[in-house]
């Protein structure tokens, strides 16, 4: 999610700064950063253990490997060394706008990054890794047609997967949940790199993972530079050189876990180019699909939120006090926590004991959440109803229930329908929050798209046309079906 | 057909009925006057049970009511399918037609055929001189149209007792006549009714028993004669007097 809302901001930013022109005034930095004294480099601790992290021990005190190797770089420099956050997916960006000097904090050397920045000499080298259940018959990375098998997403690994199988690949946002899902046996594997997979499967608390012992592949870490500081580019590399001579890369990878005999070898090769996406034929096809799992998510959620908050109304409105107190202990839960952490839990944090599908999970959460967002609204249609109607009602012999189903509801309906409207237009946006759960609906293709294409002018625009084909349709039928209900009222004139 | 006990209501410390015991023979027509805030219409809907009381007893259409009944008890159900009620405000329901408000209890409280339901419906349109307004939709009718469809809502459950609250007093003094005519027509029918009403002419000329309320009691009880012409009590004298100098 917080990659997500980065890549948004990365849009605006990229749209701002006018499309990725990039400013040639931020050359001289070597210059600059001797006079200042100090070197400033970007790095997302939500990357979490080894790489850039907050001290458990210490919490506002930020450490990690390329803590280390920054302090190192930037001693042989003969300047101070300090961290700027900044969400990963939007560190290219940031760094070419001058807001730090160098990233240092996981970036893979890639012929694509190489050709828009430029990267540092490596300082450490990783290996994809692909784990499997204990039970599994795969054996490598080619054995994985027909599975399902999931990565991280705008990763080193996840281009190895496309390259392999297109689109048949689960993507996932954080470093724990692929494992998980591999465990509860909604994927078949996953292939990351060795970093992650060593810190959350290779290990003996996870008996029922397996890691296959062969590299996929190799990658390299390394520092990016601005393509207009090629000096800077020449220091830091002969800093980096010394180190490895002196030992003190040795020193610092040891330190944190991740010295091994690939640090030893010659530097990998880089992946070749994989050339940027055009829009066609077959984009347009996944955008549809996309479109279609958004629709159908928003309508059988909604189908899910009408009943419950109409249930939910009723109790609070006409329910006895413990009634009432439970069914507003339930709207206040779900309405008061963000739908992103209602998924999570139905998803992941309830899998041992309900064994749910993602789009079953996406369309509990959103229908339960949505749901508390009727009830108010129902509740307050019920509320405007003169009391005269139901006095009626009773005084006719209709039964409660009768009263309600009768004479109640409808007119609540009536007049809950124009904010009805608005909450599943609402919905039909919100549903895009369900990829956290690694449902691809359509901002995720949007996203996914944006990265293919290298650029977010099309899939944006793309994807907008149709949220808006979805939504006004929508908003027109509620129209005639509010004007249809309404021909028993006049509006009252002002 | 009614009798009423000791009975007693309180809004909080005030007292709004204070012990009234009164007795309805079948067939009666009560017209029920006095002033604002005297009690009428808190005595007609404690008699159809909207509203609890604290002590006594009413005996309605064979239905025993008491204080503290379940709104689900079958008793109400019954009484409410035995009592019928005019509103004030006509509380008419806005999403159906007239012939739909008619038809609605009939066919959830009566589980009437859809057929029959709606022969009845039309029928007690005819009596109340609306047979061409079945389709309309109370916004489409007048006052006095919608409260003439309010009567034949309630009379098709086939009551044997009709209350009305105020049934002319919403209305502009041009339509009042329609709705009179019809409440002229069910007494002359034999309908036992009970009337809150603030019109002199009808107290006089169609009621059998005039009642006069203040202070949550009958202050007065007797035939139009006697009451409306040569009231004994002073209450009774003032409200009347001026009854006569307004509606001049």
């Amino acid at each position: 999610m917080t990659r997500q809302l980065a890549l948004v901001t990365a849009l605006v930013t990229a749209v701002l700064a006018g499309c990725g022109t990039r400013d040639p005034e931020h050359g001289g930095t070597l210059a600059e950063l001797h006079r200042r004294g100090e070197i400033t480099w970007g790095a997302d601790i939500q990357g979490g253990e080894p790489y850039v992290y907050e001290d458990p021990a210490q919490p506002d005190h930020i450490i990690g490997f390329e803590v280390d190797v920054m302090a190192a770089v930037a001693r042989r420099l003969g300047v101070r060394s300090r961290m700027r956050q900044y969400a990963w997916s939007n560190l290219v960006p940031s760094l070419e706008r001058g807001d730090f000097d160098v990233i240092a904090n996981g970036l893979e050397a890639t012929a694509e990054r190489r050709q828009r920045i430029l990267l540092s000499e490596p300082y450490f080298v990783y290996a994809e890794t692909l784990t499997v259940r204990t039970d599994s018959d795969v054996r490598s990375v080619f054995d994985l047609a027909g599975k399902r098998v999931g990565t991280l997403n705008q990763t080193y690994a996840h281009d190895i997967l496309r390259m392999l199988y297109g689109d048949a690949v689960k993507v996932y946002e954080g470093n724990e949940e692929p494992y998980r899902d591999l465990e509860l046996g909604r994927t078949d594997a996953v292939l990351l790199d060795n970093v992650i997979a060593d810190r959350y499967a290779c290990l003996p608390s996870h008996p029922a993972l397996r890691c296959l012992p062969y590299d996929v592949a190799r990658g390299t870490y390394v520092i990016g530079i601005r393509k207009a500081d090629p000096e800077l580019k020449a220091a830091i590399d002969a800093a980096l050189a010394a180190m490895r001579a002196d030992g003190e890369l040795e020193q610092i990878l040891r330190k944190a876990r991740l010295w091994d005999a690939r640090q030893r070898d010659a530097a990998p090769a880089e992946g070749q180019v994989i050339r940027p996406r055009a829009l066609d034929g077959d984009m347009v096809v996944q955008f549809l699909a996309a479109a279609w799992v958004t629709l159908q998510l928003s309508v059988l959620a909604f189908l899910l939120a009408v009943p419950f908050g109409v249930l939910l109304a009723v109790s609070r409105v006409y329910g006895s006090a413990p009634v009432r107190g439970a069914a507003r202990l339930t709207i206040e839960l779900f309405r008061g926590t963000p739908v992103l952490l209602q998924l999570f839990v139905l998803y992941y944090g309830v899998a041992s004991v309900v064994n749910l599908g993602p789009v079953e999970a996406a369309v509990l959460g959103l229908g339960l959440n949505y749901g508390a967002y009727e009830a108010e609204v129902y509740r307050g249609a019920l509320l405007a109803i003169p009391r005269g109607q139901s006095e009626a009602a009773r005084a006719l012999g209709l039964g409660p229930v009768q009263t309600l189903r009768h004479v109640l509801l409808p007119q609540a309906l009536r007049l809950a329908l124009p904010p009805m409207t608005n909450d599943f237009v609402s919905l039909l946006k919100d549903s895009s929050l369900v990829s956290v759960i690694t449902v691809i609906e359509l901002t995720k293709r949007m996203t996914i798209a944006a990265v293919d294409m290298r650029g977010w002018l099309i899939p944006g625009l793309l994807c907008a046309a149709m949220y808006l084909a979805l939504s006004v349709p929508l908003s027109e039928l509620a129209r005639r079906l509010e004007r249809r209900l309404a021909r028993d009222q006049r509006p009252l004139a002002l | 057909m009614i009798s009423v006990r000791s009975l007693s209501k309180r809004h909080g410390e005030r007292e709004v009925l204070v012990g009234v015991t009164a007795r309805v023979a079948r067939g009666e027509t009560i017209a029920i006057v006095g002033p604002s805030g005297g009690g009428k219409s808190t005595l007609l809907r404690c008699l159809n049970y909207l509203e609890d009381f604290h002590a006594g007893e009413v005996e309605i259409a064979g239905v025993t009511l008491r204080p503290g009944m379940a709104s689900g008890d079958p008793a109400l159900r019954r009484l409410r399918t035995r009592v019928g009620m005019v509103f004030q405000q006509f509380n008419l329901f806005p999403h159906l037609t007239a012939e739909a408000n008619i038809t609605l209890a009939p066919r959830v409280v009566k589980r009437a055929a859809p057929g029959d339901a709606e022969r009845t419906a039309r029928a007690l349109l005819a009596r109340v001189g609306l047979a061409d307004r079945a389709g309309a939709y109370p916004h489409e009718l007048s006052g006095g149209q919608q409260q003439r469809v309010a009567i034949a809502r309630a009379l098709a459950q086939e009551p044997d007792v009709m209350l009305f609250d105020e049934p002319t007093s919403a209305l502009d003094p041009e339509m009042r006549d329609d709705v009179m005519e019809v409440i002229r027509g069910l007494a002359q029918g034999g309908m036992t009714m009970l009337v809150v009403t603030h019109e002199m002419q009808f107290a006089h000329d169609i009621a059998t028993r005039v009642w006069v309320i203040d202070r949550g009691t009958i202050a007065e009880d007797g035939p139009p004669s006697k009451v409306v012409d040569q009231p004994e009590t002073a209450v009774a004298r003032e409200f009347f007097s001026r009854l006569r100098r307004t509606s001049r």
